[in-house]
């Protein structure tokens, strides 16, 4: 557990949770990025507009922090593009039939005792964790 | 105001993302891999965000409607049903694979990093794949489950 940041962390999610129940006392809208993302490309009804400005928010966040010196981490991302793309695709395809990802059932959905919301984290936090043991320590190095 | 708001929540999700290091796909790897050196993380950048949220969530469904709006959506779903499993299995795959949820792959286009570029066009892709398999006419072999609201 030599990479452990349990300070920042907790600072973090204390953000995260904090801008769910800003969003839902303020517009009424559930903070689930798959859903903003997907309204704003035009494949949800509803307006687009608030959806724009939560996603052009989520942007600015690190280059606003970049100024004060708190640039985000350059992300190491795979060396194979085909996994990027099958991935994103998964990532895409599969928040959409499943109507949510992280932060709208991990957070919102939890956070409303949803039995849904807590059934679909349980299973894609399980699935990832057997996707890594796969790839780290069956078939990778 | 409502756009305002919104901003200003998108901008606050962007804070707690970039501080909780989950910006980072090796960190959210790090969680995963219960198996190898485990870094119990993003466990805690969750809890935190239940610990204010739960009790927000509660006071928020208690209230008759929100401040800047004539209603609250609140999802109407509660089945634990096929495309649930699937689109969470297939979920859990993509983020598996690369580290990479929503919210991470979309605050990190501020990088201007090429391979989150292909990987937030692909999830784009992925999604309007799943608008088009849906759509009646085309759409076979599931219900009215599926036109029900999103959760998130």
């Amino acid at each position: 557990m030599a990479n452990f940041t349990p300070l920042s962390a907790a600072i973090g999610g204390a953000l995260i949770g904090l801008s769910a129940v800003l969003l839902m006392v303020l517009t009424g809208r559930i903070a689930g990025i798959s859903g903003i993302f997907a309204g704003s490309l035009g494949l949800e009804a509803g307006d687009k507009g608030w959806r724009v400005a939560f996603l052009a928010g989520l942007v600015l966040a690190p280059l606003i922090a970049g100024v004060f010196g708190h640039a985000a981490p350059t992300p190491a991302m795979p060396a194979n593009w085909l996994i990027i793309v099958v991935a994103g695709l998964l990532v895409g395809f599969g928040t959409r039939l499943g109507s949510g990802c992280t932060s709208g059932h991990g957070i919102c959905g939890v956070a409303r005792l949803s039995a849904r919301s807590i059934a679909a984290t349980a299973i894609f936090v399980g699935v990832a964790v057997a996707v890594v043991a796969l790839t780290r320590h069956v078939f990778g190095g | 105001m409502p756009i305002l708001a919104a901003l200003s929540c998108g901008l606050i999700f962007g804070f707690g993302l970039l501080f909780s290091g989950m910006l980072q796909p090796t960190k959210v790897l790090g969680f995963l891999d219960i198996f190898g050196d485990w870094d119990p993380s993003l466990a805690v950048v969750m809890m935190a965000a239940l610990a204010v949220s739960v009790p927000g969530f509660a006071w928020a469904k208690r209230r008759a409607q929100p401040i800047l709006a004539a209603q609250n959506a609140w999802p109407r779903s509660t089945a634990i049903d096929l495309p649930l499993v699937i689109g969470a299995t297939m979920f859990g795959i993509g983020w598996g694979l690369v580290g990479l949820c929503p919210g991470p792959a979309l605050e990190n286009l501020a990088t201007l990093s090429p391979p989150v570029i292909i990987f937030a066009v692909a999830m784009a892709v992925g999604m309007a794949l799943h608008h088009i398999w849906r759509r009646p006419g085309i759409s076979i072999g599931h219900d009215v489950v599926l036109a029900t609201a999103a959760d998130g």
